[in-house]
């Protein structure tokens, strides 16, 4: 499916291909012009200039009425049809392309057997709560099994525990039926979780045409990082171990005595030292257990340095560490940059602050 | 009574019946082309802003002036009772299928138009289906007037319950008055429920219980 088109006042040369069977979301601020690049895909709202194709088949050779029925189409406002009951709003489309009376209800009963909601076939919109009504205005345009879906901000209106079971059976029908989906939102962490193809757009312009992953990984701009912020901190919970790091750390020479090693533990309220030798590259950890055992017949440190504490570079996977904390109950993980030298330690505490921030922000 | 009903009962009866059929023919008249014109304005939002007020104040001209304009243009025959009774009858229908129209929530006819209807389809299956409640209290309102309006066709003398109002009022005597305007009056409560009954009915469950346009 191929969509291009040229210069209106508010989309200024727009121009994507979409797949076929894509989860395609647009996103950008209000005003940007995503829910009129989703209406000229049905001629609710007709570009100046430039064309639209699907499958290679321009839509303005085709009847407006003809190409809006073999296109589903679902909004905000929900809009299921008052005067209809829910299966009557279900057959909606199927009736006006003229099915047949028992492919209707075949249709409908399927439809509504997706949802779990078949004991509801004969009630009114007005009878069901907002969640259910959306489900339904799903089920609308889903009924004449349309190759491609428009979805205007469908969940926008609904409370956020229902809005999430309602992505997850979007996603679910969608990678089920095979259907390519346009959804425009505003809410970033609903693009993440529901899209293959994420359309950032700004000013009637398409800034950034990714993948989630890849939106996270590299945002094109600060606007997308902005719409990004808070669902970068939650959902790309930082690996590497240098966002758990603790750098005001003390060290001690190896060749220093053991009394100042003891004091300087005492003063820091701390039971091991890390140990480096001439050049600052990390040599072991001394314990206080060794250093009473030992102060009256040692005058250095550097016999009693042990090298079991366990190290990792900088750049490492951090699970492996927070594993093994909590494996082995050790108090801290030694991590060394490229040339040996002692980067800072991670710690249970370390690993609760660093996670605490990526959740709240830097509070 | 016995006695008064063995005097006029037939006359009555007659009467009722003539007033009747002026009422429902004046309504359904009135209805098929309030109906029509209420959907040519809402198509015209523009003009009809322009053309309904106008039409407000032709409203106000007194039945009996117009009836009897009608009179000397058209003469003494039942044909002009039914045209103004009509074009009176066609008002409050005209202005409430117009008002249900616009009324209708913008999110329906996307809908709508998102589904693949056309304006016609989108007329017929979303907007008059939605205006109807509305329509029908302009039926409503249309019926109970007609039913005193009525009572002017007796002034140029065709009939109805008017004529006993009319030959009370002209001979003095109020038990003809009565005789006219009681069963005019009930006739109106009759109507008016009836056809309340009948929206009732007809109105889908989901449009009930204040639902919004």
């Amino acid at each position: 499916m191929t969509k291009t088109y040229g210069k209106t006042k508010i989309l200024t040369g727009l121009n994507i291909t979409i797949e076929d069977g894509q989860f395609v979301v647009l996103i950008g601020p209000s005003g940007c012009g995503k829910t009129t690049t989703l209406k000229t895909v049905n001629r609710l709202i007709e570009p100046d200039s430039g064309e639209i194709l699907i499958d290679g088949k321009n839509i303005m050779e085709t009847d407006k009425v003809e190409l809006r029925r073999r296109i589903g189409y679902v909004i905000q406002q929900i809009g299921l049809f008052p005067n209809m009951t829910v299966a009557q709003n279900v057959c909606v489309v199927p009736r006006l392309l003229k099915y047949p009376k028992e492919r209707c209800n075949e249709i409908v009963e399927k439809m509504l057997s997706l949802v779990h909601m078949e004991q509801y076939a004969d009630k009114y919109p007005s009878e069901l709560s907002g969640g259910q009504q959306q489900r339904i205005g799903v089920l609308r345009a889903l009924a004449a099994s349309p190759p491609i879906v428009l979805m205007d901000e469908p969940f926008g209106a609904l409370d956020p525990v229902t809005r999430e079971s309602l992505q997850d059976e979007i996603k679910d029908l969608q990678k089920k039926l095979g259907k390519t989906i346009l959804f425009v939102t505003h809410d970033m962490s609903e693009a993440l979780k529901l899209a293959d193809l994420i359309l950032f757009m700004d000013a009637g312009q398409i800034i950034q045409a990714a993948s989630p992953e890849e939106m996270l990984e590299n945002p094109a701009n600060d606007l997308v990082r902005s719409f990004l912020g808070k669902q970068l901190a939650e959902s790309n919970v930082p690996l590497k171990v240098e966002h758990y790091l603790r750098t005001n750390i003390r060290t001690v020479q190896k060749n220093r005595g053991i009394l100042e090693c003891a004091e300087k533990m005492a003063r820091s309220n701390v039971d091991t030292l890390i140990v480096v030798d001439e050049d600052k590259r990390y040599a072991g950890t001394v314990s206080i257990a060794d250093i009473h055992k030992w102060k009256q017949d040692l005058r250095s440190i550097e016999p009693l340095v042990r090298q079991t504490m366990m190290t990792v570079r900088i750049g490492e996977d951090a699970r492996t560490c927070i594993d093994h904390l909590i494996e082995t109950g050790e108090n801290y993980v030694v991590v060394l940059n490229e040339d040996d030298t002692v980067a800072g330690i991670i710690t249970k505490t370390s690993i609760a602050r660093a996670v605490a921030e990526n959740l709240w922000g830097d509070a | 009574m016995a006695a008064l009903l063995a005097t006029y009962g037939a006359l009555l009866w007659r009467a009722i019946w003539v007033h009747l059929a002026y009422v429902a023919g004046a309504v359904a008249a009135g209805f098929v082309m309030g109906l029509l014109l209420g959907v040519l304005l809402s198509r015209v939002p523009r003009i009809s802003g322009v053309l309904i007020p106008l039409l407000s104040v032709f409203q106000t001209i007194p039945g009996l002036v117009f009836i009897g304009l009608l009179f000397l243009w058209l003469g003494m025959q039942p044909a002009t009772v039914l045209i103004a009774l009509s074009i009176y009858a066609m008002f409050p229908i005209l202005k409430n299928t117009y008002a249900g129209i616009l009324g209708v929530d913008e999110r329906y006819l996307e809908a709508a138009r998102g589904c693949g209807m056309s304006a016609f389809q989108q007329l017929t299956r979303v907007e008059l289906p939605l205006a109807m409640p509305m329509i029908l209290a302009g039926v409503r309102m249309a019926a109970v007037y007609t039913v005193s309006w009525a009572v002017l066709a007796a002034m140029i003398g065709l009939g109805g319950l008017g004529d006993f109002v009319y030959q009370g009022t002209s001979s003095n005597n109020n038990t003809l008055i009565l005789l006219g305007a009681i069963p005019a009056a009930v006739l109106a409560v009759v109507i008016g429920s009836a056809i309340d009954i009948l929206a009732r009915r007809i109105t889908p469950r989901g449009l009930q219980g204040g639902t919004k346009l």
